[in-house]
């Protein structure tokens, strides 16, 4: 049963808001559609009702609305948008429909874009290990397939490429699945939207890729709308036709301030720099979309990038991401100035799932010691180049010079790589090992006696 | 079987929050069923002939003139046979029957499956389920409120005992003999004065009500988590208050998922407040597989889980604490010890600021209302160590983790929380990055049990307090130590003190961190632990004895038995810590060994250099 209610005028506009008096029969969440006098359709959604007045938001904002004029048509039911296989290979805007000249795609199954929560009961818990080519990543803050794992970034920091490179590179060791990408840009400029286009293409998989764009100079409330249409479809294709999506959505700071924008016309009382209460929940409904369930054979993992406002990672958005998401991938400016790519940070990244997709039978049998002895080691070297800094390196003990050596090769080798150089998990446990028989193996106390006989290298005249 | 609804209209929806009129007649925390899909909400606030409600599932599409239904019954929980081993949302919708009952088996169907539709009606209990009853009184004993009447075997390791609800006493008309019941069988009587009490297996009690208890008492036995940092520095009493607040990803949920798995009480709630869907999947794999050392059974078997993930609806995290510990009482009330693991609190804490903010409140700090505190005590103070009704001795023990904005103990919710309970195991991030797990603050945290439950460590090893002060004394040195070497370096001090520092870093490697993915480690006994201190601490002192001899600090830190010691925890079995006596005699005789050699050539420390500042 479908309700359709036409009213003209409206009672007022404020912000990306707008105001209809005596609706009737209206529903709270319920799709509305808004024709200004020159007969232009934009979509809204509505906030709050009561029984006078009805509170819209306006996906494309409100410029060029009057108050006279202005009609507007309450559909009685959410926002929802055809999903379809044939949507690959396909260019959207932030509200799905098609900006690449092809027509609009059909589809008898339309899907409600805000989802519906996941019973915790039938998801699967992630555990494939999915290959990515970076050492830094592969080898100590392993990607699950499955999981939501962002790349906190600071502005000017190479996030882009290594999304990119990710996108590219993305292997299961498993099987022999090629991943499916769904691009999700919000308020970036169009040569950041250009740049992974292109890098989809030449590496051959823009025909198994969706791309929705929201751009900067699109209205900002239309980015709260973007990702959930994004994911819409992700879903669809992960859980109904079996694909492993990975879901790149960049920048979700630019979305937080959309949705403080909203909050702020709203008058809501604001909680941390101006972000509403709940940027947590609305997030939350973002990235809990990520994950895989019982009986569907598809996956959908998560990469958000995000900025951090002056490299800050206690500013709401990457904290609340941080609550929510299965780790982080943090880049930090002082590997970046040295020339690091990646800059991956070895101290505050994370990945939570790691521990259930590596090891024997997965990766290899000395992934997880090898892992937490380099970030033992490694924090060990932070607190050294501290000291150094404050008695001079001549002072230092020579343990403690071994491991400022330890800590350089561990950047110039480990962290550093190409953008085009795609490293197999051997290589970078390899390479680790390598780095690790810098120090001498007494130090190595986060390895078993086992591994350090089989892999450790005794450096000449050690022995 | 209805009862008379008392029905009224919408007039506006903002959000969950809803506003009804011509509920005349409702009370505060009262059920409403709200719009045609009959959607569970709860009345929260009543002005004049309006009535504010609360939506516990998505309201998305309800309009003004809405009907909103009640029955003039409060917002309940349904306590009896087969909460354990279960998993419930936030209002005790039961996640697995919810997934069941879409039996459809086309590949939408699966999909369908997966997910949490609104208007979805399921029993929190199977109504169909016999339990094997055996009755525990007969016809004309006189029973008061908290008797058990009856026994059944909920689980192997719960036996449930079926109570006479508080507000009930009186003389047994009729009690069922054993057999196989349901929870919706008549199996008792009791004549009250004129009017006659039909007991079921399974009764409703209100959320927001604490369950009555006689009398409050003392806590005097620690809550034994295997967790070492926390059982030797900052225990915990059963029917204690406990709070873990870090930062993200400073191992709140992982220390809430191993005290959950292997602390000794004999229930766990754990409720996942708020928090990733994931990590309530983890619980539920993991718990049935997981073995109970003490019992050999499933832990599944004496847990019960509440699931209100952050992508639910968030008025339903506001009720799920609620939910949780009132599952807890009721247990207690059976003579049990339980634990309840609430992750996170803060995220409940923010379900009531969004909601309060709805509702227009005058805010109070960050936002949050003035009544957060007055809550937060509430909450807390349903933990305890009690006299039941029925004269036993049961408790409820609650952890709550924090989880403060950019980590910053200083915001109202960890600063609250303070308040109301009396073990704080503070994370810290710096341990955190350097993976130093669990990373619990050795200088921040504390305990107010320590006193109350030491005789029972005593008990187990007369050394036990003398080791355990040694050895905090050491950590509290190196903290001070450390500033001084970051100014000047190690080399400056003395080697008295760089011993200290030595020793410090062989509890925090040996001692302190503990792997929760480690076989060996991730459970560690009392007794391992008192083991695995004394042999640090015999390190320790006699290292210090053949210091001031003049041996040199290089000969102590290269003795194989050092690097041999961090190694223990984790080779060393719960079952096998007579290895760990070995390991001390061991340790005892080869510094024996250097003990002799230094009185043949006693030359003092210059080892390492120059600057050996004179003590
Ligand atoms: N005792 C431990 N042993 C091994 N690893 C640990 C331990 N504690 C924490 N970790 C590591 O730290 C990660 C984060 O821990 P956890 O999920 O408990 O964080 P949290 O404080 O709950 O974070 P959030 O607030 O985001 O939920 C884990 O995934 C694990 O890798
Ligand atoms: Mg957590």
């Amino acid at each position: 049963m479908k309700s359709e209610l036409e009213y003209t005028n409206l009672a007022g506009i404020s912000g990306p808001l707008i105001f209809v008096q005596g609706v009737k029969g209206v529903g709270y969440g319920d799709l509305v559609e808004i024709r200004n006098g020159s007969g232009e359709v934009r979509t809204g959604q509505t906030l709050e009702v009561d029984e006078e007045i009805a509170v819209v938001q306006v996906f494309e904002g409100t410029t060029g609305l009057s108050i006279k004029g202005t009609r507007t048509t309450f559909i009685g039911k959410p926002l929802e948008i055809p999903t379809h296989r044939e949507m690959l290979g396909r260019v959207f805007d932030g509200l799905g429909r098609p900006i690449d000249g092809a027509p609009q795609v059909i589809s008898d199954l339309m899907m409600n874009i805000n989802g519906l929560p996941i019973n915790p009961y039938m998801r699967e818990y992630p555990r494939d290990f999915i290959q990515t080519g970076i050492s830094a990543i592969d080898g100590m803050n392993t990607l699950i397939r499955g999981q939501k794992l962002p790349i906190f970034s600071g502005s000017g920091m190479p996030h882009n490429r290594i999304a990119a490179q990710i996108a590219r590179q993305a292997r299961l060791l498993t099987a022999h699945e090629e991943f499916t990408v769904i691009f999700v840009a919000m308020g970036v400029k169009f040569d950041i939207a250009r740049f992974f286009i292109d890098s989809l293409e030449e590496s051959g998989v823009l025909p198994r890729s969706a791309v929705f764009l929201s751009l900067a100079d699109a209205p900002s409330i239309e980015r709260l709308i973007t990702p959930r249409v994004a994911l819409t479809l992700a879903e669809y294709l992960a859980f109904t036709e079996g694909m492993h999506v990975l879901v790149i959505l960049t920048d979700m700071t630019n979305y937080c301030e959309s949705l403080r924008e909203l909050s702020s016309s709203r008058g809501e009382i604001p909680s941390r720099k101006g972000y509403p209460g709940y940027l947590y929940s609305d997030l939350a409904s973002i990235y809990e979309r990520a994950g895989r369930i019982q009986g569907a054979k598809g996956s959908i993992t998560q990469i958000p990038i995000l900025t951090m406002p002056s490299d800050d990672i206690s500013h709401p958005v990457p904290d609340l991401t941080g609550y929510i998401t299965e780790g982080q991938i943090v880049l930090e400016r002082e590997l970046f100035n040295k020339g690091v790519y990646p800059p991956i940070a070895g101290l505050p990244s994370l990945s939570r799932l790691m521990k259930d997709g590596i090891g024997e039978g997965r990766t290899r049998k000395d992934h997880a010691q090898v892992a937490a002895q380099l970030f033992a080691s490694y924090a060990k070297v932070k607190r050294i180049r501290a000291l150094a800094a404050i008695v001079g390196e001549e002072e230092l003990s020579d343990l403690d010079k071994i491991y400022l050596r330890f800590g350089n090769v561990f950047e110039e080798r480990f962290l550093s790589q190409g953008y085009n150089e795609n490293r197999s998990i051997e290589t970078t446990l390899d390479i680790g090992w390598e780095m690790l028989s810098v120090l001498p193996e007494e130090e190595l106390y986060r390895i078993s006696k086992e591994d350090i006989q089989r892999y450790y290298i005794p450096q000449k005249g050690d022995v | 079987m209805e009862e008379a609804a008392i029905t009224g209209r919408i007039i506006s929806v903002n959000g969950p929050i809803v506003k009804a009129e011509g509920l005349v007649e409702i009370s505060m925390f009262d059920i409403a069923e709200v719009g045609p899909d009959r959607l569970i909400g709860e009345v929260i606030r009543l002005e004049e002939d309006l009535a504010i409600i609360q939506v516990y599932e998505d309201n998305t599409g309800l309009k003004p003139g809405d009907e909103v239904r009640s029955y003039g019954r409060p917002l309940s929980v349904l306590l009896g046979p087969g909460l354990i081993a279960n998993i419930y949302d936030g209002i005790q919708r039961p996640l697995i029957g919810i997934a069941e009952s879409c039996e459809n088996h086309t590949l939408m169907g699966i999909v369908d499956r997966c997910y949490i539709k609104k208007g979805i009606k399921i029993a929190p209990l199977d109504p169909e389920k016999k339990w094997d009853f055996k009755p525990t009184v007969k016809e004309g004993d006189i029973v008061r409120e908290g008797s058990v009447i009856g026994e059944l075997q909920e689980t192997e390791l719960v036996l449930h005992k079926t109570i006479v609800p508080p507000g009930i006493a009186g003389k047994v008309e009729f009690i069922a003999e054993a057999g196989g019941y349901s929870i919706e069988d008549s199996i008792y009587t009791v004549v009250q004065g004129k009017k006659n009490y039909n007991g079921k297996l399974a009764d409703y009690w209100p959320v927001r009500k604490p369950r009555p208890f006689k009398s409050k008492k003392n806590p005097v036995t620690p809550l034994i988590t295997g967790q070492r940092i926390l059982d030797t520095f900052f225990p915990i009493a059963r029917g204690g208050t406990a709070a873990i607040p870090g930062g993200f990803g400073t191992g709140k949920t992982m220390t809430q998922h191993a005290l959950a798995k292997w602390c000794n009480a004999d229930i766990i709630v754990y409720i996942g407040c708020g928090e990733r869907g994931n990590e309530m999947t983890e619980v539920l794999n993991d718990f049935p597989r997981l073995v109970d050392e003490r019992t050999g059974r499933p832990l599944m078997e004496r847990t019960v889980m509440i699931g209100n993930t952050s992508n639910m609806p968030v008025p339903a995290r506001e009720v799920s604490i609620y939910t949780g510990v009132t599952i807890a009482e009721y247990y207690r009330d059976m003579g049990y010890n339980v634990a309840v693991m609430a992750d996170s609190t803060s995220r409940w804490a923010e379900a009531l600021r969004e909601l309060s903010s709805r509702l227009g409140d005058m805010p109070a700090e960050e936002g949050f209302p003035p009544y957060l505190a007055t809550r937060l005590a509430e909450f807390y103070e349903r933990a305890g160590l009690v006299e039941t009704l029925s004269n036993e001795e049961g408790s409820i023990t609650i952890i709550g983790a924090v989880s403060p904005p950019g980590g910053d103990f200083s915001e109202p919710v960890t600063q609250h929380t303070t308040r109301f309970i009396r073990c704080f195991w503070a994370l810290d991030k710096i341990l955190a990055d350097a993976r130093h797990y669990p990373s619990i603050s050795w200088i921040e945290s504390y305990t107010e049990y320590l006193n109350d439950i030491q005789e029972w460590w005593k008990e187990l090893d007369s050394e036990w307090m003398t080791l355990r002060n040694d050895a905090m004394n050491i950590l509290l040195e190196d903290t001070r130590l450390q500033q001084i070497v970051k100014l000047v370096g190690p080399d400056a001090l003395p080697v008295s003190q760089r011993f200290i520092l030595f020793c410090a870093e062989i509890i925090k490697n040996a001692f302190l961190q503990q792997n929760s993915f480690d076989p060996k480690d991730m459970y560690c006994s009392p007794d391992k632990q008192v083991k695995l201190l004394k042999a640090i601490i015999c390190f320790f002192r006699k290292g210090k004895e053949l210091l001031s001899c003049g041996l040199e600090l290089s000969k102590l830190q290269s003795l194989d038995a050092v690097s041999e010691m961090v190694r223990l925890k984790s080779e060393i079995g719960n079952d096998e810590i007579e290895k760990i006596d070995a390991f001390i005699q061991r340790l005892e005789s080869s510094l024996n060994s250097l003990k002799e050699e230094v009185n043949i050539s006693h030359t003092p420390d210059f080892s390492k250099g120059k600057s050996v500042v004179k003590e």
